[in-house]
């Protein structure tokens, strides 16, 4: 059918392809290279950060610009950069590793992507229409509410729309995991990255709606008049503090668990051993999923809550270094006495243990209420938050990548220019980082466009900027690793690692309709147990048939676009109500995408038996 | 053969649709019951500190019989969305107490 003869097309038709897509391997290559590019755009927000504290009293930026930097910065790199490579990861693998053919709702996975997408770029676009938004990117009122350019509504409108994309991907893939698993595969059975998705998308179910809830305050306040966040009407500026960190706190934990599956199923695979305690994981990760949502006032310690909040958000807050140090011993366990290789993604894995567990040292220092007086807004936090989140999640994606690139493209990347992005960006990450906790303990708030001579920051901060350039370089040189493999490196095998889970019993990259015949799961790493019994493939669990096929559909896209141009309109309405006319238009593209969406029957179609087995998965 | 078993399992699920059908009558009857009774601690002088919270209760009951008996959610197979619905509810109930504690204490 029309994705099959997807080669030797006319790029018009390749972006058409792409446009329309509902097949979840085509939108993991759109999340990555979306939030690929915004990482590159948070990481160059970063770089001028890190020039304009080169040295003291600086004029590299002005104070507003560096503002404004800060909150892109924050923004970017959470919403529009970790959060889609995290998808991108989930819409690769998750389907292959349950031995499904797609996720539970393809068009809701096309429309979550969109939906981010232009999200993403409505929040971009402040950096050309007037100012972007520079009230951090906590956006704490009043310092949100009554900034004074329109930066905060187009966060206010980015995040809304983007949110709901986010939300909209958790739902799927809650759905498929429930539902969609190969026969055989119990719970207890999934690869630890599919567990790990699971926990995720629980978390973005129950956290997202708290940031819709706090952001639409926020936006009546600021659009339409309303007084949620006016002390001198009666509103609570402390409202959006509670609001944002009840969904802020449980999103750094939709961060990192994804790439604690990651690195479970790296160290597994280049240990070749069964991950140790699997069950112990499983149990870890359910853990923090569920004290992720006790802990969030720990964010607020100093707003003045009172002896006995503080108190009890420290103790949750503490208890969540307990699972989490089960999942480090696990991984530690699990390399002991393995057959080891270093391949780079093994590297970014081990080079991710001692990270994470200075951030999580430096948390817990954090959760202790009464020393958090002293660290509160320093560059203590700083460093704290980088080592757990690049250390953590920057780490994971480079380690995900180097391990499913195959499986997303078909080509191995080079392993020597992998180990040459890896040690600049390791390197560079802890010169520029670790210095932090001493700036922050000397005294450094966070957020300060300028410190001044002669207080002993000058050499920390130089440090730390020269660190940043060699992240960069690392950057770099990925970069140029994924130009490189694809000009000239040869096409990857079915299972170039030696790997245990069900996609690498797959071609790579895996035909349109991933297994011709679902699996058969006989147990825990399903194809390992295959392997160890002389067998070259999966048991099938069903004869070979007639596969159902959704048909790609460009309404999402449309839907996407209705609510981007209505941004707009809500954004501008204030200054005139002409605006008002964009938000009619954008509103009507939307309900009238949905209403076609709901009124056309879209059945798909049948992929035939005969052509399965004539053309072996050749279409 | 066959169509014995057949019949059998034509009993049984008849069986198992009558008792269905008991509960929900009287799940029913009790909702009205309970409706009733809610109109009439709020008509009479009774004090509304004993009103207000019996009234949450009987609440409470008739989402349980509604979301149990007519939504089937006491069927095998619905274990996966009554945890969400828990969890969602833990959420809820977690931020309620929050702000009722904490910031309008």
């Amino acid at each position: 059918m029309s994705t099959a003869v997807a080669q030797k097309k006319g790029f018009g038709a390749f972006m058409w392809d792409y446009l329309t897509t509902v097949d979840h391997k085509k939108i993991a290559h759109l999340y990555l290279v979306a939030g690929g590019l915004f990482f590159l755009l948070g990481g160059l927000e970063a770089m001028i950060i890190r020039i304009q504290l080169i040295k003291p009293d600086n004029e590299f930026i002005s104070a507003g610009l560096y503002n404004e930097m800060i909150t892109m910065h924050g923004t970017t790199m959470i919403f529009l950069a970790a959060m889609p490579l995290l998808f991108a990861l989930m819409n690769a693998v998750v389907p292959l590793q349950i031995g499904a053919r797609d996720v539970a709702f393809p068009f809701l996975n096309s429309l979550g992507f969109w939906l981010f997408f232009f999200g993403g770029v409505i929040l971009n676009c402040s950096w050309f229409m007037g100012g972007a938004p520079d009230a951090g990117w906590t956006a704490y009122a009043p310092l949100s509410t009554t900034s004074p350019s329109h930066g905060v509504d187009f966060y206010v409108m980015g995040l809304q729309i983007s949110g709901a994309g986010t939300l909209i991907g958790g739902i799927n893939f809650l759905v498929t995991i429930v539902n969609m698993r190969a026969p055989g595969m119990s719970y207890m059975r999934m690869p630890l990255f599919t567990w790990t998705i699971f926990v995720t998308s629980t978390l973005i179910l129950f956290a997202f709606p708290a940031l819709t809830v706090g952001l639409f305050l926020m936006m009546f306040d600021r659009m339409f008049g309303s007084v949620f966040f006016d002390v001198a009407a009666g509103g609570n500026v402390i409202i959006w503090e509670h609001l944002f960190w009840i969904f802020g706190h449980p999103e750094v934990y939709i961060l990192i668990l994804p790439v604690f599956g990651v690195f479970s199923e790296v160290f597994a695979t280049f240990s070749k051993k069964r991950l140790f305690g699997y069950s112990a994981m499983v149990f870890a990760t359910v853990l923090i999923g569920f004290l992720g949502f006790m802990v969030w006032a720990h964010h607020m310690f100093t707003t003045g809550m009172g002896p006995v909040a503080n108190s009890i958000f420290a103790v949750t807050t503490m208890a969540i270094a307990v699972p989490t140090g089960i999942k480090i011993f696990n991984w530690l366990f699990t390399m002991w006495g393995g057959a080891i290789r270093m391949t780079t993604a093994m590297l970014w894995s081990v080079a991710f243990i001692p990270t994470f567990t200075i951030g999580g040292m430096t948390g817990v220092m954090l959760a202790a209420a009464a020393a958090d007086y002293q660290y509160h807004d320093t560059y203590f936090v700083v460093a704290h938050f980088h080592y757990v989140i690049v250390g953590g999640v920057v780490f994971g994606i480079f380690a995900a990548l180097h391990y499913w690139w195959p499986k997303m493209f078909g080509k191995v990347l080079n392993e020597k220019l992998g180990k040459w992005a890896f040690w600049p960006f390791f390197i560079g990450f802890h010169l520029t980082f670790f210095i932090q906790h001493f700036l922050g303990l000397m005294g450094m708030p966070r957020r300060y466009w300028k410190f001044l001579d002669g207080q002993g920051l000058e050499t920390g901060n130089l440090i730390s900027t020269i660190g940043a350039f060699f992240m960069a370089l690392g950057v770099i040189i990925f970069v140029w690793n994924i130009i490189y493999t694809h000009m000239k490196e040869p096409k990857a095998s079915a299972d170039p690692f030696d790997g245990r889970t069900l996609e690498w019993s797959i071609p790579s990259p895996p035909p349109f309709y991933n297994f011709k015949q679902t699996p058969l799961v006989r147990g825990l790493d399903a194809l390992w147990i295959e392997k160890s019994e002389g067998k070259k493939a999966m048991t099938p669990a069903e004869p070979l048939g007639d596969i159902h096929m959704p048909y790609g559909s460009i309404i999402p896209f449309v839907m996407s676009l209705g609510l981007f141009i209505a941004g707009f309109g809500f954004i501008y309405q204030v200054d005139n109500p002409v605006w008002l006319s964009l938000v009619f238009i954008g509103m009507g593209i939307t309900l009238g995408s949905m209403f076609v969406r709901s009124v056309k029957d879209d059945l798909g179609y049948h992929i035939h038996k005969e052509d399965l087995e004539k053309g072996d998965g050749q279409l | 053969m066959e169509k014995d078993t057949n019949s059998t399992h034509n009993e049984f699920e008849k069986a198992e649709h009558k008792q269905e059908m008991q509960h929900q009558v009287i799940s029913f009857v009790m909702m009205i019951i309970f409706t009733i009774a809610a109109f009439a601690l709020v008509v009479s002088d009774i004090s509304k500190y004993f009103t207000i919270p019996i009234i949450l209760l009987l609440a409470v009951v008739q989402v349980v019989f509604q979301l149990y008996y007519f939504m089937h959610m006491k069927n095998k197979g619905h274990e996966m969305p009554a945890l969400m619905i828990y969890g969602g509810l833990a959420v809820a109930f977690m931020t309620i107490l929050t702000f009722t504690t904490i910031i309008w204490w």
